[in-house]
């Protein structure tokens, strides 16, 4: 019991890694397509525990607000509007590059792991502090977060809108040309 | 360490007991409200001023048949009814419903009656559990195999994601003048008086904004005028037609649920929270905490009977109406609200 | 960390409150399995087609496509609005580029008729 107490952060956040990994590896197995998007689901919503644990808690809660409230659902109105039953089980030839896939996957994670580990060495635990400072004032996250964002990060900041603009724009353009064809008397707006 | 957690323990009880107790007493309040607004009785036999209906009514739904129908998929059917409970229950315990008043318990600092009291990001974590709301919908309506069902569950998420984006745009203001996300301090902002005589209310000094997050929460609550996910005349029942019984007695209590937390949230962003109008109390010990949470109480009582008041009031929209306000009306109203906030703030006004 | 403890144990509540609500279902139990019963809700009239056969109308998807551009935008004002009274004018105008930028967006939806329902 006392050893439980003790470490209860450290078994938390492994218990949280596992649920984030199972739940992407229910993403690619599950045959139903909406399991599959709920178990997508499950593992924002642990990243976003993750965050939290980082300190990291206004990347968590707009991690929950536009993945888990956002694109979830648009990925669930895509579900039932092309109308996805269960999924087939896959080609041979898909099998068969499948420890090739694994091998791939294994060196991807061992590479990203190489270079978190090499830059949380360089950065020490100071990067945490800076999540909640302004200069040398002790702050919330999101004021933290919105003080570099408009200082330090203004370009990129702005470049985000027109990145924005142009998602906007293509999914109307996609929209409307699918509604035209669609069905009678549905053209283009001028 | 243990005294900590009992006194997180006590604190979410309470919460917790305060918060399922409106169930009941707002079916009462809906069904003797909607007879007084239609000049009839309402239900009277079961205990003085049927004050015993909800009980009843508790027992009833328990005692229902529960039907499975044969085409629906069992894990997602039901998982929506308890989504929406989910939902309903973690949204709240973020929201303050009584000054920190400097209250101890077992030598243990109380900090008010908020069970999480210092979330810096508080605001944020409501929206984002709230953004859960659509998943009950979808998950109804596409797992139940009924027509009537999947449309209702479609057209419930379209309607609830359009109005979610006015609802927060219409905070964006609130956060400026208060300079903050924690809730407590959302409150405190809103002491003392604005402009020589008007309580310093956000909902005075940002009209347009309580305006717009008011009817955003009708909208997202599912209520008349915006019930089409429900609309009995066309689509029988909506997203919960194949749902009988305890199930959707779930369904039923997330509605009254989400009602109350919606209150309370506008309690605290527009109505100023426990503050009175006017009147500076220094709210301390128990008694200022028992007061504050008094003045809280009646100012969330307010709301809920407009509610309902409104509820059996108005007609139903048509959807395209419902979409055209949502995207052309309330979304620029919203930024109009900030940029009026900004401007005011920087002539000093605010 | 520690103000996180009391959110983990009401979540472990709020979950199980609505899974003790539902086995009261399994518990308590009335009436008779029938298929008849059984069968989708329509009217009386037997069913035609299989619910997920309905076709859907394009819009709703256009509609979760706009929430989720909607949706970005709007995370970007909450840390701009914490800040606001620090950031001073400066922070106002650069907003005021951002939201200009999203406007030609807005304005390019409503002119092909994105936000139209009929």
């Amino acid at each position: 019991m006392g050893f439980l107490i003790e470490n209860f952060g450290a078994i938390f956040f492994f218990l949280v890694a596992a649920l984030t990994v199972a739940g992407a590896v229910g993403v690619v197995t599950l045959r139903n397509p909406v399991h599959a998007a709920l178990a997508l689901l499950e593992t924002f919503v642990m990243v976003a525990i993750l965050f939290i644990l980082r300190h990291a808690e206004f990347l968590a809660a707009v991690q929950v607000l536009v993945y888990a409230g956002g694109i979830m659902v648009l990925y669930l109105f895509v579900i039932m509007l092309v109308k996805v039953k269960d999924l087939r089980a896959e080609d041979a030839f898909l099998l068969n590059i499948a420890p090739l896939a694994v091998l791939g996957g294994v060196l991807l994670g061992a590479l990203l792991a190489a270079g978190i580990l090499l830059g949380t060495m360089a950065a020490g635990d100071g990067a945490v502090a800076a999540l909640q400072t302004i200069g040398d004032e002790t702050v919330g996250n999101t004021e933290a977060v919105g003080w570099l964002l408009f200082t330090k990060f203004l370009v990129p900041f702005e470049v985000v809108s027109v990145v924005l603009l142009v998602a906007m724009i293509g999914a109307i353009v996609f929209g409307r040309r699918d509604a035209a064809l669609s069905g009678p008397g549905e053209g283009v707006e001028p | 360490m243990w005294v900590d957690l009992i006194v997180i323990g006590v604190k979410l009880a309470f919460g917790l007991v305060v918060l399922l107790t409106t169930v009941p007493i707002m079916v009462w309040v809906e069904r003797r409200g909607s007879a007084l607004i239609q000049d009839r009785l309402g239900p009277n036999r079961v205990g003085p001023l049927g004050l015993f209906q909800p009980i009843v009514d508790v027992v009833k739904l328990l005692a229902k048949e529960v039907i499975t129908p044969a085409g629906v998929r069992p894990l997602l059917y039901i998982l929506a009814p308890a989504i929406a409970v989910i939902v309903a229950l973690s949204t709240f315990i973020a929201i303050p419903i009584g000054k920190d008043s400097g209250l101890e318990l077992f030598g243990h600092a109380v900090n008010g009656f908020i069970v999480a009291p210092d979330l810096n990001i508080g605001l944020l974590y409501v929206f984002a559990i709230a953004s859960f709301g659509v998943y009950p919908l979808l998950l109804a309506g596409w797992s139940s195999d009924n027509k009537y069902a999947l449309l209702g569950g479609v057209r419930a998420s379209a309607q609830a994601i359009s109005y979610e984006i006015a609802m927060i745009i219409a905070i964006v203001g609130v956060l400026m003048s208060s300079g903050t996300l924690r809730l407590q301090q959302i409150v405190d902002a809103q002491s003392g008086v604005w402009m020589g005589f008007l309580p310093h209310w956000n909902v005075f000094s940002q009209p347009i904004g309580a305006l717009i997050f008011m009817v955003a929460v009708f909208a997202e609550t599912n209520r008349l005028p915006f019930d089409l996910p429900e609309a009995d005349a066309e689509l029988v029942a909506g997203y919960h037609t194949e749902y009988s019984s305890i199930r959707f007695a779930a369904f039923y209590m997330s509605e009254y649920l989400h009602m109350t937390v919606a209150a309370s949230l506008v309690t605290v962003l527009f109505l100023g929270g426990w503050n009175l109008p006017w009147i500076d109390i220094p709210f301390e010990g128990w008694a200022g905490a028992l007061l504050s949470m008094g003045v809280f109480g009646i100012k969330v009582a307010t709301l809920l009977w407009f509610f309902v008041w409104v509820r059996w009031t108005l007609p139903r929209f048509r959807y395209d109406q419902l979409m055209a306000l949502g995207w052309k009306v309330m979304v620029p109203l919203a930024v109009l609200n900030f940029l009026w906030v900004g401007v005011a703030m920087a002539l000093g006004y605010m | 960390m520690d103000h996180y403890v009391p959110i983990l144990i009401f979540t472990l509540i709020a979950v199980s409150v609505p899974i003790i609500i539902l086995m009261i279902a399994k518990v308590v139990r009335f009436g008779s399995y029938d298929p008849v019963k059984a069968e989708p809700y329509e009217c009386g009239i037997e069913a035609t087609s299989f619910a997920l056969d309905t076709r859907f109308s394009i819009r709703y998807y256009l509609i979760a496509v706009l929430f989720v551009v909607f949706d970005v935008e709007t995370i970007f004002l909450f840390p701009w609005a914490v800040v606001f009274d620090e950031l001073a004018l400066f922070g106002f105008i650069e907003m005021m580029v951002f939201l200009a930028i999203l406007l030609v967006g807005y304005l390019y939806a409503w002119r092909r008729g994105a936000l139209e329902w009929a």
